[in-house]
């Protein structure tokens, strides 16, 4: 496309912000994050395939402050990303786009991403016992 | 009476105005479809693992099902991730020749990742 200096979409600055309009750009938002934590996932199988050494120095990244803050923040994307992409396939099949529906799904998937994701913590955190 | 006013060898063709199908659509709905699926498992097998040593994380992955499904969660994984980064950057940059770099060059890395990811789980699987 030619560079013209115009504006070009998306026009956030002019829209009203609306949970339909959030939960569509955050599925591209946390389908880019997954994209960058699935190059995470393939060092994490590399370090298991190289040995004890490698395995102990991802371990100790992925263990550390910032790791778990990382892997919270995966954990998040990646539960939006799947309830929101449930949603989309559902949608694929024509349903669900009454304004009603279609408002109350975005909401649906912005929850069930917090809730799984309070869900998995609480299990990571209680040591895996719960 | 048919209302289609497409020539009928372009109807038959079914490659519409996008002069390519339906295959890029269909593929990232296939691939989520596997991917709901595959990406749970992942995470329970994940979440077993949480105090595991280095021994157990590696006879996990290595017992054939877990291995099998791993590596079908690695490309299923790169395939979808491809296809959903071309839209982003096909939709938001505009300068003709950084779009294509980017386009090849996120291609490039989940080649590389996935080849990656698929060679680490067969080395742990047959143990070498």
């Amino acid at each position: 496309m030619a560079q013209t200096g115009r504006p070009l979409s998306p026009h956030l600055q002019v829209y009203k912000w609306q949970v339909q309009m959030v939960s569509s750009i955050l599925h591209r938002a946390t389908g880019i994050i997954l994209a960058v934590g699935s190059l995470i996932i393939t060092w994490g199988l590399a370090s298991l395939a190289a040995g004890t050494e490698a395995y102990a120095s991802f371990t100790a990244c992925a263990g550390s402050a910032l790791g778990m803050l990382v892997m919270l923040g995966w954990t998040l994307a990646f539960f939006y990303h799947l309830a929101n992409g449930i949603r989309h396939l559902v949608q694929d099949t024509g349903k669900g786009y009454a304004i009603g529906s279609f408002v109350r799904s975005s909401w649906l998937s912005i929850i069930a991403a917090i809730v799984l994701t309070a869900i998995t913590w609480a299990f990571v955190l209680t040591g895996g016992h719960a | 009476m048919s209302k289609d006013l497409r020539n009928p060898l372009a109807r038959a063709r079914g490659l519409g105005s996008a002069k390519e199908g339906v295959g890029h659509w269909m593929t990232q709905r296939v691939t989520a479809a596997a991917l709901v699926f595959l990406t749970l498992w992942f995470l329970c097998t994940l979440l077993g693992l949480l105090h595991a040593d280095y021994a157990t994380a590696r006879a996990t992955l290595g017992k054939p099902w877990n291995a099998v499904l791993a590596i079908a969660f690695i490309v299923t994984m790169f395939r979808h991730a491809v296809l959903g980064l071309q839209v982003v950057i096909e939709d938001y940059v505009h300068t003709r020749w950084l779009e294509v770099a980017s386009l090849v060059l996120i291609k490039f890395i989940a080649v590389l990742a996935a080849l990656t990811g698929v060679l680490a789980v067969l080395r742990v699987a047959l143990g070498s």
